[in-house]
Parts: structure tokens; sequence; C-alpha cells
């Protein structure tokens, strides 16, 4: 624990945030924190993305002592921009190949056994042949077309003929040297067309993940997060290829709907989502979906581990989106750096406000103020909903305690603690 | 009747059934089979067949036929009223019959005031437009088809009209006017029914004038009911000091310590298909895995291709016919599962079930031991001719305000259509119909409702004398979910442990008992409310109870 000056019993920290959301400011305010400004000097700061690079930038000189952490690391766009995300996989993808580690293992078509979560994916225009040439291959897939920098739907549209896509193609182009800016490259992914449909209609899976350290690892799982359902059947026809109300499952869009219904929101959780696959397709399917997902969590965080500048300040809280196959195959579509606050059913908004409180409880010790030379191992009665599904560091001590142990002679039953659940080792 | 003579007629009546089921052919073609073994001895046909039945699995299919046969059929001399059958208590039947003059009358007004038949023949075209939606009757709204108005329903109250032929229009009907239909009845009417039950000789030798069976609530119908006692003995293996599933399996408890062997256990029992082991294993809860074929087994559901066929009939006939009760059934999915955060992605599954439930006959024979009668129409012209009467809707079954709720919770259960409308109609004539008819039975809403004001008042006393001084009285509140079993109340997952208990324990009698529990449990907060508002806020939302640990308080700790 924090080995400076001992706080008082209920820390009053200053806090500053860029949101004016209640999820937000009831949580602090019950804490008995204090609201600052952001020039201030904040303990916490709950920063829009777009202020990050500006905190962290050179000429702005900032540097923060170490009773301040932020929510952001300041280059998480390696993980939540989505051509960087891919880009980062893949490259994780070939040095493990090339270290010779078994994750990398392929099958008979070259695919990665372990490591095939994210939809095939290209960035345009700078792999326009590359993707001409695979779909080429399978002239029948369906694509979908994603701006780099937007996010809730924008600028999102599916594809299956090249001609669609004349706008990106190097000659269509005019000048292939100048570099296109985040706002005009795009991904093109593979679109999932046989998506797990539960009442005929298509839905996608938002979890929370909250890292408190990249290197060593520490990540934790939220179990409460939920299905996004569109409110439309599902319909893989080609003509309802642009009839966004089936095919993204985002909130945004799907408000707009007319059969949209305020009451629920379209969400289910993944509780109750759980229940369901337990109840009608068994225990062993559901454990290994759930499983997969935690599996596919942690590799794309440490597919970033490497290049996300591991800040002690830093913490940040990501929305993954996943999308769950008719093969009970989850498939990560993206990770979001600010999830919505926004509730938009009064359950969401429990939810949320249990969310934001969990963080604060796993990021700073309650009652205490933060500290970064923390080692940040938050007791377990602090976890809230959130599970640990790793911390490295912690990992290699038991493994060098089991070892000592080993060579002592000791029994080397490895102490399994009752909340630990779901070691990463289970997974494969 | 003397004893000896009712057994007989008891078995002369399983014979009977058994004879004229599936399984007497099934069991017959197999015992043949094994008479044609070439193995077999002549000396020894009829050991060898037998042990080659028993082999074959044959006498645990017999065995649980036989089960369910007493299961359904209570042994009981037969009155020679079979008024009697359904119920004995006279003025209970009277009010049962109060009740459905009411209903049907207030189903008679709204179709005279919307102007809508009861029933209505379908269009080739339509039919085949409909068959098309099947999967998805919620999202295009219900039928946009013409309908068809008809001259006004006959005055008599307790029938209604059935034209027999009927003119076309272009109304979009449905489609403009479900904002219209209203339920027909709600928890809150047929407690007024409940409540108002006064037993008129029963009343008369106390001199006071008031009843003195029940000091503070509402039900002043004096049933024989369990004790506490009683209760925790037809309970003990939820006692808590036993494993529980739902409680000691959770994903944060180490599966070795109850878990895994659960699993285990759970598997043998499903393999050995036997309902009074199902029963037994299930006292303790059904793993979420493996409830679906614990509950099948337990309710004697075991869909074969003649039940796929039968459910294909239904559907025909829905498509078929437009009936009246369909726009309830609609209504009361739109009032319900389609704005329930647990229910809403099983829209369309429950007018796949709901529908052709209503359209089926098998329905009726649980009419000859309930106290409820189902209502009868006439053909257009032959008003009160009997042979021309027929039950409507064809079920018998005129739904209330919640009814959809029965249905929801099996579609985290069953994923297959036609196994859930099996399951789900079993449910319904061995359980659900109780819960919406008056009647003397232990296991009947009365019942149900007295054992909760006595178990409360027994339990809690401060807490009940004070709910009724500040003008609330405790069964305004509990009715609803007692009428509903709980669904669409609790969280999904504890409606269903709940309902674990209902088929495992084979009675009702767990729903007072937790409606009771939540009482307790939310005690304090009860306790400083002034008025009726204030307690209905305390218990509005109970979906963050947990069904077992509170059953347990409510049994074992005082
Ligand atoms: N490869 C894919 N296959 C099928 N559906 C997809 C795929 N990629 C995206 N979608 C659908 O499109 C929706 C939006 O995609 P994505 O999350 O990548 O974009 P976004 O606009 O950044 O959304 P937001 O930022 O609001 O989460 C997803 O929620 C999903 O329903
Ligand atoms: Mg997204």
């Amino acid at each position: 624990m924090s080995s400076c000056c001992p706080p008082p019993k209920m820390a009053r920290l200053k806090y500053a945030t860029d949101f004016d959301k209640s999820v937000l400011l009831n949580n602090f305010d019950t804490r008995g924190w204090v609201q600052v400004s952001t020039d201030d000097d904040w303990n916490i700061y709950w920063a829009g993305v777009h202020n990050i690079r500006n905190i962290f930038s050179v000429e702005c000189g900032f540097r923060m002592g170490d009773d301040q952490v932020i929510n952001h690391f300041p280059n998480h766009v390696e993980l939540t921009r989505k051509d960087l995300m891919v880009k980062n996989i893949k490259r994780y993808r070939k040095e493990l190949d090339k270290e010779g580690s078994p994750l990398a293992e392929k099958d008979e078509n070259g695919r990665y056994v372990h490591l095939d979560f994210i939809p095939l994916t290209f960035m345009l225009p700078a792999d326009y042949n590359l993707f001409v040439e695979e779909f080429r291959k399978n002239p029948n897939t369906t694509w979908i077309m994603k701006p780099c920098g937007k996010a809730r739907g924008i600028g999102i549209f599916l594809v299956n003929k090249l001609s669609q896509l004349k706008k990106w193609s190097r000659d269509g182009k005019g000048n292939s040297f100048v570099a296109p800016t985040a706002k005009e490259t795009y991904v093109i992914s593979k679109y999932i067309d046989n998506p797990l449909l539960i009442g005929g209609k298509k839905f996608d899976l938002r979890l929370y993940v909250l890292v408190t350290s990249f290197r060593p690892l520490k990540c934790y799982m939220y179990r409460l997060g939920f299905c996004r359902f569109c409110t439309v059947k599902y319909n893989a026809n080609v003509s309802e290829l642009d009839n966004m109300f089936v095919h993204l499952t985002n909130v945004s869009i799907q408000k707009t709907g007319e059969d949209y219904n305020a009451i629920h929101g379209g969400k289910w959780t993944v509780e109750n989502l759980r229940l369901y696959l337990e109840g009608t397709r068994g225990k062993e399917v559901s454990d290994k979906l759930f499983d997969d997902i935690n599996w596919l969590t942690v590799h794309s965080l440490k597919a970033v581990a490497g290049v996300i500048s591991n800040d002690r300040h830093c913490f940040e809280c990501y929305g993954y989106d996943i999308i769950i196959d008719d093969n009970l195959k989850p498939w990560l579509i993206e990770v979001n750096a600010s999830p919505s606050l926004t509730a938009t059913t009064s359950s969401d908004r429990i939810m949320k406000y249990n969310l934001m409180s969990d963080v604060c409880n796993i990021v700073i010790p309650p009652g205490e103020f933060p500290d970064v030379r923390w080692n940040k191992v938050p007791a377990k009665e602090n976890y809230g909903n959130f599970d640990l599904l790793v911390d490295e560091e912690l990992a290699q001590a038991e493994l060098l305690s089991q070892e000592v142990k080993a060579r002592a002679g000791a029994s080397n039953a490895t102490v399994r603690g009752a909340r630990d659940l779901r070691k990463p080792t289970t997974w494969k | 009747m003397n004893e000896d003579q009712v057994a007989e007629q008891f078995i002369v009546d399983l014979l009977q059934f058994l004879k004229s089921s599936k399984l007497y052919t099934d069991l017959f073609n197999a015992a043949q089979i094994e008479a044609f073994k070439p193995s077999l001895r002549v000396s020894e046909l009829r050991k060898g067949v037998q042990s080659g039945l028993i082999n074959g699995g044959w006498d645990r299919k017999l065995r649980n036929a036989i089960y369910h046969y007493l299961h359904t059929h209570p042994q009981q001399p037969t009155l020679p009223d079979p008024e009697h059958n359904k119920e004995p208590l006279l003025y209970i039947r009277k009010a049962q019959q109060t009740w459905e003059k009411k209903i049907l009358k207030s189903l008679n007004s709204m179709c005279t005031e919307l102007n809508i038949p009861l029933a209505r023949r379908r269009a080739e075209r339509e039919q085949k437009d409909m068959a098309a939606r099947w999967t998805e009757l919620g999202t295009d709204g219900p039928d946009e088809r013409p309908w068809i108005s008809l001259k006004s329903p006959g005055k008599e109250p307790g029938s209604i009209p059935i034209p027999s032929a009927m003119p076309t229009s272009t109304d979009t009907w449905r489609h403009k006017n479900l904002g219209q239909i209203r339920p027909v009845y709600a928890p809150k009417d047929f407690l007024e029914v409940v409540a108002g039950l006064q037993n008129t000789n029963y009343q008369n030798s106390v001199s006071n004038g008031g009843s003195f069976y029940n000091f503070w609530g509402i039900i002043q119908v004096p049933v024989k009911l369990k004790t506490i006692n009683q209760l925790r003995v037809q309970y003990s293996e939820m006692s808590i000091n036993q494993c529980q599933t739902g409680v000691d399996d959770l994903p944060d408890i180490p599966s070795e310590l109850f878990d895994a062997d659960r699993a285990k256990l759970g598997n043998k029992v499903l393999a050995a298909n036997h309902a009074p082991v199902a029963r037994e294993f299930s006292k303790k809860g059904c793993p979420d895995s493996m409830r679906g074929e614990m509950w099948c087994q337990m309710l004697g559901v075991e869909v074969d291709e003649v039940d796929i066929l039968y459910y294909e009939q239904l559907k025909t006939c829905v498509l078929q016919h437009d009936l009246l009760v369909d726009n309830l059934l609609y209504k009361d999915v739109k009032l319900t599962a389609t704005n329930d955060d647990h229910y809403f992605v099983f829209e369309d599954y429950l007018y796949q079930v709901l529908l052709p439930f209503s359209r089926d006959t098998v329905i009726l024979k649980h009419f000859s031991h309930n106290c409820a009668t189902p209502p009868k129409s006439y053909i257009r012209g032959k008003l009160g001719v009997e042979e021309f009467a027929v039950v409507y809707p064809p079920n018998g079954v005129i739904p209330f305000h919640g009814f959809a709720m029965y249905v929801a919770p099996l579609c985290y259960v069953y994923n297959d259509v036609v196994t859930l409308y099996h399951v789900f109609r079993q449910m319904y004539i061995q359980y659900f119909f109780r819960l919406h008819s008056v009647s003397s039975d232990p296991q009947g809403i009365v019942a149900l409702s007295l054992l909760f004001e006595i178990l409360l008042q027994t339990n809690e006393p401060e807490l009940f004398f004070h709910l009724k001084n500040v003008g609330c009285q405790p069964l305004k509140i509990a009715f609803k979910w007692l009428m509903r079993a709980f669904s669409g109340f609790l969280a999904s997952d504890q409606v269903l442990l709940l309902w674990d208990r209902v088929l495992s324990f084979d009675s009702l009698e767990i729903l007072p008992v937790f409606a009771v529990a939540i009482f307790s449990f939310r005690k304090s907060n009860l306790m400083k409310v002034q008025t009726y508002n204030a307690a209905e806020a305390v218990l509005a939302d109970v979906t963050t109870l947990q069904v077992v640990p509170l059953l347990q308080l409510a049994l074992f700790s005082k």
C-alpha cells in the first residue's frame, strides 16, 4: 500500500473531468471527492480522448505528480484505432511465429489456430491491391468498410462489388504518394455473415475491460457487459445490404429506428446470454465461448503491450465490441477508448454507475490518495464486478514461490484462492 | 363405491389409458421383435421377452408412463355428480361461475364496441402470407390483414355468437386497433373475486359475524393448509446445511466443493430417465445446462414425431382462422415481454407458443378437475342450442394480463419451439391453471393466498399488523406475484430456480413461501412505510433477489 503519509480515513481527492455525466459525477461526489478545474492540482482526471494528446505532448510541458492518475494511456490509439489495432495484432502474430511460439500454430489453410480472432482486414487505400487479390479469390463474400477515424457507425457501409471501391483504389485516388490522414483511411473487413442470432436478431457484445498496466500486464474483465440487439430481423440477403438496422448493432444507429424500445434499449445482459446459452446449448460450449473471449482480450492487449507507453499514472477502461458467430466463435470487432457513459435505460444507468465505481476502487484503494509507486495489486474485496484476467507480476511471483517450495520439498499443490477464477492457464 | 371398488376402477382406467397410448403399440412391437430373436427358446418365451424389454429400457418407459398417470389422475372415488370432481364446495363453484360470466360479458362487450367477430376464416392469400411471417409475427406488427365487421353479437350473457360466414373488407383492423384492445382482466380484478369469497354456512356459525379463521388477512375461506412445520419437512432438501444449485455453484466457488459432483450426479440422473429420480435430484435445483431435459423428465414430455405433427396441425389452425383472443395474446406480449429487459429477445417465440395454445383442445381435458368451465359460444342463429355450441377459444382459456409470462422464462431453456410448446402446455395443465381459477384445492390460488397470509402473520406478526394498520393488506401486493408464479418480477435465472422447486416438489406452495420471504427480507423498510403506495414502492423491484437463500431464510431461520 502507499508508503507515504498515512491518508485520513476518507481521502478527499480532487477530481477533474471533461464529462458532464451523472454516472461519473455522482460517483465522485458520493466518495466525498471535490471537483476542481482541469488546470488545478487534480488527483484523478477523467479526460476525454481529445485532451489526452495535449496532456502528454512534449510542448505542453506538463508533468504529473506521484499522486495523480488519469484515465487514458497516452498512445491508446494503438489499440483503439481500427487500423492500428489490426496492424498491431498482425505484427504480434508474426513475431510469435518467428519465435516459434506454439501460440502461433497454423492449420492446413495457413490460419492461426489460436490467434485467429479478428476478421480478415485490409487498410484502404494502402492495401488495395492485396484486398483485390483476396476479393477475387472469394468474389461472393461481403465486406464491411469503416472509416478509421469515426465511431458510432458513421460512414460504415457493406460492399459486395469491387466497383463500390473505385474511390479507394490507388489510381482512383490519383497521387498515391500523399499519405492519407486517419479520416480518409478505411479498414475493410470480412463481414461476419453468420452471426449468432437470438430471436432471429443480430447482436454484438459490449464488454468492459480495465487495464491498470501494460508491462507487466494487469487487466480485468467486467461481468456486467451487455448484448446490443438490432431491432430488425437479420437477413443476409443482398437486397438488405444497405439496411443498417439489420447489420449494425450500434445503439446510436438502432435508436433512430422506429422499432427501438426505450424501456430496454435493445440491451440484454451477458448474464442472460450465458443463461440462455447454457440452457439451450450446454455448459461446455458456453464455457468455451467465454474462455475464448477472455483469451482474445488478453492477446489483443499483449499485442499492443510492447508499443503502448506504459505510464504509471494511467489506467484505461476499454469498451470491447465482439460478435459471436453461429459456431459460437467470438470475433473482436473493435476496442473503444471512451465507451459511452450515457445511460439509455434505468438498468443501464445502474450498471454504468457501478462500473465507474468499481473502476475507481481498483485504480485507487478506497479511502486513499493515488500513489503511482503503489504496486497496483488491489485487495480482492475491491474487485467489485470485475474479475482479474491477468496479472503478469502476480503470476510470476506465484511461479517463483512454487519453485522455491518445490525445491524445499514442500508440496507444490497450488493454493487456489477461491475467488481467483479462470486463470489464463485454463484457457487453452 | 367402497374403497376396493374405487381401487379396482382406477386400475381399469389406468389400463384403458395405457392401451390407448402410443407406448402400448411401441411396447407390442418391441415385444414381437424380442420374441422373434432366434436365441430365444420357446420354453422361456415369457421370461426372455420380459428381460429383453427391460434391457431395451422399456420398463423405464412403462414405469414413467404409470408414474405420470398416477400423478395427473388423483385416485378418488368418481362422484355421481361430475361437478364435485371439479369442485366439491358449492359456494366456490358459484363464485367461479359468476366470475366466468363476468369475463365473458366483458369479452362480449369488447366485440360489440370494436365491432369485431370472435373468429374469422383467413383467405388463402392471407394464410400464405402469415405462414411466411410465422417466425416474426411481432416484427411487422400483428396481422395487418383485413378484418371483417359483423352484426352485433347475441345478448344472452355467457354466450357469444360466431358468425358462420363473413364478408370481406379491406380494413387493416388489428394494425390500427390493437391499441383499443385491453386485457380482459388483470390480477387485481381476480384478487377481488378471491377476496370476496364467503362461506355462508361457516359465517353463520360465528356469532360475531366475522370470521375467526384468518384474523388479519383478506382471505376468509377455511381451506386446509400446511403448517410451517409441515412445510419444513416437505422442503427439507432445501435446508441450509445442504448445498444448492444456484447458490453453491457460482463461478467464484471452487467447483471441487459441489459443482463437479453435482454435474456428475446430474448426468447419471438424466441417463436413468426416470421421473421420480429427476424429481429427487431437482429438489436442490437444476444446473442451467441440465434443466431442459430434467424438466421434460419430470413433466413426462418426450417430443416425438406425433407431437411435431400435432404442433404443425395447431399452426395450421392458427393460419386458417383469426380469433379475437389472438388480439388479447398479441396485446399481452406487447404489454409484458416486449418491454422486458429479460424477455424482449423472445417476443416472436411467444406468439409461436401462445397462438397454437389457444387452438389446442387437449387443454380441455384439464377442465374435468378444474373448477373452471370453458366458455361456450354458439354458431350464429343457433344461440343456446347445445348441438351448435362450441368452446371459445378452442382451448377454453381466456388469457389475462400477464399470461404470456408463463411462457417467457421457458425460452431460456428450450430453443426448439415444439419442445417449448409441449413443456409449456404440460406446465399449464399441471400447475399454472390453478393460479387463475377459484377453487378450494390446496394447490389453488385461494389456498395459496391464504397460506401467504397465515405464514406472514405467524412469521412476521408485527410487520403484518403494521402494514394492515397503514391500509396495506400484504396480499394486495403479493397476489400478482402468485398469480404469475413470479415470472416477470424476478431475474430470469431466479424464476427458473424457483420453478425447479415447483416441479421437483410438485407443489405451488413454494410461491407463497417465497412471497413471505420477500416481505421478511424487506421488513425494516416496510416497517417504515405509512401508505400503501410507499409499501408498493419498497416491493416494486425484486429483480435483485436471490430465490434460494431467501427461501431458506423463510423456512428454516426461525
Ligand atoms: N466484420 C464485421 N462483421 C459483421 N458486423 C460488423 C463487422 N464489423 C462491424 N460490424 C457491425 O458494425 C457495428 C459498428 O462497427 P464498429 O464498432 O467497428 O464501428 P464504430 O462506428 O466505430 O462503432 P462504435 O464506435 O459506436 O462502437 C458493430 O457494432 C457491428 O454490429
Ligand atoms: Mg464499435
